[in-house]
């Protein structure tokens, strides 16, 4: 419900945003030379000749059956662009996670095993300093190294249209590295700090005094319960590892949906860019919502009813 | 009730703000920080005057020179010094961070105030909308609002104070939280003082620590936005010599092995930005031990 509530002050920003240009959408598409009859005539064609917020209810109401509208720039659908760049994009936002997730949360582990001594110091300094350094600049470092130099990787991610999912995999490799290096520092903190509140916790204290070994006690009662806040950590991540999508896209060469919106954005096609944004808008509920579902579901103080 | 001899109680905050200060400066984390972060600062004040070739000169026939005695860095595509351009190119990123840094703490930190004293439909209001903002990547909305207004080194402020100023409001709303039910504040409504005295005479020294913090934070997340809105062409533009500028401008020419021309602008940006998380780091664990 909060969630939807959300998602509609999203849309309402983001359709004045693309509103806010006092400009003349027919003329910006002609031209300055153009006829002003053949201006009318397009903007009587693509509606927007019409009061604010009727085309803001065509747009939602279109948004939410699927209809995305025509991009100016295409002078067709958006939503075949849009779902291709979402495919391309889920994939190298795949191969990010599925790297960064055991990484950080290892990391993150260790860290708090070895709490306060070098390990744990180290660990922390580097997953600070990862975090921070902008994508582009690490992506840049890492094609001179692996790409330019050593030539272990293409230094573009756009693959051959036969390739297979090997291939795709090899191309994705070197771009997912710098959005690993972003979300490692995050990870690493929160499963520092859970496993930390959990190792302190009375819990742990009772499952060693009843003679349990060390790692049983790790294994069933601290890990468990450290890594949950971890797990709302990496949902609202999401977010910030699809603001990283547009950069790491445009340096390699990637068609997804950052690339997608940055494009729209340069040839100020609105309609391609509100689709875009929003539909980043509602992937972020949509992960928010699985979060909250996997808490429940991992979290041994909520159940759904029924016995486990 | 007790009496409490006055000067004690005058000395002890300024005690404590000392072995603070003390304990900042032992922490090694600050010093490495603050040394780095002050070195561009240096760069960016006096570095004009300070190196050896005009930032802005273009030398057609010496361009994309290899790093030598002559040029430490060697040259740029237009021939131009990126040993010089590195330095310079300190100005315009330390100009245009902190001053979006400052004005998203001014703004969060009101609405947070504000969210956290008078709570009820205020705050669900305001919270909705900061969610709402918080939803979208920065460099997303940087990118709707500067298609919208048109690119200019004013709306990169605008949109970084904008979407900064939610999350320094949520810091400040939940450290006002915890405030508002002690006794000063009840004693100062009491005395009938205006809102606005309560807000800012008050509550706001007492949540200073973790504004500080987060300010800290926050300039280092505005200057990778800024870095990143420069390499994507929304950010600075030219001629400046801007390092995420003169990245975007360069990176096509690294696959013909020209890595000095984004080698050294990486090397500064990823310097800054950890220095000033350094700096940050060091403030959080003095104030939190």
């Amino acid at each position: 419900m909060l969630a939807l509530l959300t998602l509609w002050l999203l849309s309402v920003l983001i359709f004045a945003g693309g509103h806010l240009l006092p400009g003349n959408v027919g003329r910006a598409m002609l031209g300055p030379f153009a006829d002003p009859v053949a201006v009318q005539v397009l903007n009587h064609q693509m509606g927007t000749d019409r009061p604010v917020l009727v085309q803001y209810a065509e747009w939602i109401s279109g948004f939410v059956t699927g209809d995305l509208g025509m991009s100016y720039a295409y002078r067709s659908p958006v939503a075949p662009f849009l779902a291709t760049a979402l495919v391309n994009s889920a994939k190298l936002a795949a191969v990010a996670f599925v790297l960064v997730v055991p990484l950080g949360i290892f990391g993150g582990v260790v860290a708090a095993l070895y709490r306060g001594r070098a390990t744990d110091r180290i660990l922390s300094v580097v997953g600070l300093s990862a975090t921070v350094v902008p994508e582009f600049v690490s992506g840049i470092v890492l094609i001179l190294i692996f790409g330019v130099w050593l030539r272990w990787f293409p230094i573009s991610a756009t693959w051959k249209d036969d390739a297979g999912a090997l291939s795709q995999l090899y191309h994705l490799i070197l771009p997912a590295i710098p959005l690993v290096l972003i979300l490692f520092g995050y990870i690493a903190r929160m499963a520092r700090a859970g496993m930390i509140e959990a190792l302190d916790a009375d819990y742990t204290r009772t499952a060693m005094l009843k003679g349990l070994t060390y790692p049983q006690v790790i294994w069933r009662h601290v890990l468990r319960n450290a890594l949950l806040p971890t797990i709302s950590v990496i949902a609202s991540q999401t977010v910030y590892l699809i603001g990283g999508l547009v950069v790491i896209e445009i340096l390699f060469h990637y068609q997804g949906i950052g690339s997608l919106i940055y494009t729209a954005a340069k040839k100020k096609d609105f309609p391609m860019l509100q689709a875009g944004v929003m539909s980043i808008g509602a992937l972020f509920a949509l992960t928010t919502l699985l979060a909250d579902l996997l808490y429940a579901r991992l979290n041994p103080r909520i159940r759904f009813g029924g016995r486990e | 009730m007790t009496e409490v001899p006055a000067p004690v109680e005058a000395a002890a905050p300024e005690q404590t703000w000392r072995d603070d200060l003390r304990r900042l400066f032992g922490s090694a984390s600050f010093v490495v920080g603050a040394v780095i972060v002050l070195f561009w600062v240096g760069c960016a004040i006096f570095g004009q005057r300070l190196v050896p070739y005009d930032p802005f000169a273009d030398d057609l026939l010496n361009s994309l020179l290899p790093p030598s005695s002559e040029h430490w860095f060697g040259t740029d595509q237009l021939g131009r010094d990126i040993f010089s351009r590195v330095i310079v190119g300190a100005r315009d990123i330390l100009t245009v961070a902190p001053t979006a840094t400052l004005l998203s703490t001014l703004l969060g930190t009101a609405l947070g105030l504000t969210m956290g004293y008078f709570g009820g439909l205020i705050d669900e209001v305001l919270s909705r909308l900061v969610d709402a903002v918080l939803a979208l990547p920065t460099v997303i909305v940087a990118l709707l609002a500067l298609t919208a207004l048109g690119t200019s080194t004013v709306t990169v402020l605008v949109v970084i104070a904008f979407s900064f100023a939610p999350i320094i409001a949520r810091t400040v709303r939940s450290a006002v939280l915890t405030e508002v039910n002690l006794d000063y504040v009840a004693a100062a409504e009491l005395r009938r003082e205006s809102t606005l005295y309560i807000l800012f005479v008050e509550i706001l020294p007492n949540v200073l620590p973790p504004i500080l913090v987060e300010t800290t934070v926050r300039l280092g997340y505005a200057i990778f936005t800024v870095a990143t809105l420069s390499f994507i062409g929304f950010g600075i533009q030219p001629p400046s010599p801007d390092w995420g500028l003169s990245i975007s401008a360069n990176y096509g020419l690294i696959a013909g092995g020209f890595w000095w021309t984004v080698l050294f602008d990486s090397g500064a940006i990823a310097s800054l930005v950890i220095g000033i998380n350094l700096i940050a780091d060091g403030i959080e664990s003095t104030l939190h031990d």
